[in-house]
């Protein structure tokens, strides 16, 4: 049975395009047949994220719309042929998104994948709506930063409230917390919430950390989901990230500041 | 802990400000979504089931929830018509 899983936030640029994009590449890695979907009509990045941007042909409106079969718009990935991109529309306006069509392709794409990743966009309006109404699971991406925990709280209202499970009153969507551009030196030095106290604020589960990054930017520089890049730490919280959500015990990294042979000597605070 | 950091301790950082603030907002913005999403359809299936064996309208029939720190009141206040008494 497919899982749908929505990347969800509320609040813009906190890393749901990048989180989708890892994790579906990272589900594939494991030898699940995980399709990675953009909600966000009209301003589409995933194809970028995931370096596919040159081979888009058709799109979710085009096959919501039955100008495109499902087959003709799925773009295979070229790095693992587990994982399939579904883009969106870059010129049709939001409207074009509807709640029938949105069911029509999740169905049609439960019959054939494991895994569905649907990549929210920003804001609480018709494109994150239908991208988290379907969900079985949400990740919560969210920053270290009031804001952001503010907008995802609400977030969590309303997939409480307004996803299909809760109107039709089945198990509630189960809800995870990724918390993205965290800084361990920042939270020591009291500048930055810390881990608890986001899990506190949202009682949420925490899925993973992923720390700031610069290989975050790195990749998306390249098309290349971070989750590739062996050396990266936000990479390898993305790997840590997926075997959780898999059901392993992986102990969580990155949350404390990492002492190096000098810093005992050296710390003036 | 240094010195220092026995005189700053009196000063919070400012992630224990974001924390404060957040918390209360938090809390009130679930409590005003709370109320808004099932007191409504609480109310009106009360007042069905209360319209099984009085004779009343909405009016007589108020649904408030109140809620204190630790804990929540579920007010309901029924007036009923006299000669129902005999019913």
């Amino acid at each position: 049975m497919a899982r749908i899983i929505v990347v969800t936030s509320g609040k813009g640029g906190v890393g749901k395009t990048t989180t989708s994009a890892a994790i579906a590449m990272g589900l594939a890695l494991k030898g699940f047949k995980t399709a990675v979907i953009d909600f966000d009509v009209g301003l589409r990045n995933l194809d970028l994220i995931m370096g596919c941007e040159r081979r888009v042909v058709y799109d979710f409106i085009n096959v919501i719309n039955g100008e495109a079969t499902l087959n003709q718009a799925l773009i295979k990935d070229k790095r693992c042929d587990k994982l399939y991109i579904l883009p969106a529309s870059q010129t049709r306006d939001k409207d074009a998104l509807t709640k029938d069509g949105v069911e029509k392709v999740l169905t049609e794409l439960k019959r054939d994948f494991e895994y569905i990743l649907c990549d929210s966009p920003a804001g609480i309006e018709r494109g994150a709506n239908f991208a988290m109404y379907f969900a079985d699971d949400a990740f919560v991406v969210t920053n270290p930063e009031v804001a952001s925990v503010r907008d995802s709280d609400r977030m969590l209202g309303i997939l409480a409230s307004k996803s299909q499970r809760a109107e039709t009153g089945q198990e509630p969507i189960k809800e995870f917390l990724l918390l993205s551009r965290y800084s361990p030196s920042r939270v020591k030095d009291g500048g930055m919430l810390s881990v608890d106290d986001v899990k506190e604020i949202l009682s949420l589960p925490l899925l993973g950390v992923i720390p700031e990054s610069k290989s975050v930017l790195e990749a998306s520089n390249a098309g290349v989901p971070v989750i590739l890049d062996e050396k990266s730490n936000a990479g390898a919280a993305y790997k840590d990230i997926v075997d959780r959500y898999l059901g392993e015990e992986v102990p969580h990294r990155f949350i404390k500041v990492k002492r190096g042979l000098f810093s005992g000597l050296f710390r003036s605070k | 802990m240094s010195l220092l950091d026995y005189f700053r301790a009196s000063k919070p950082t400012s992630a224990a400000i974001a924390k404060e603030r957040l918390q209360i907002l938090v809390a009130h913005e679930r409590s005003s979504r709370s109320q808004l999403s099932y007191l409504p359809k609480l109310k009106q299936e009360l007042l069905a089931v209360i319209q099984k064996y009085f004779n009343v309208d909405e009016k007589s029939v108020s649904v408030n929830l109140e809620q204190d720190d630790d804990r929540e009141t579920l007010e309901l206040n029924i007036v009923l018509p006299d000669d129902e008494l005999t019913k």
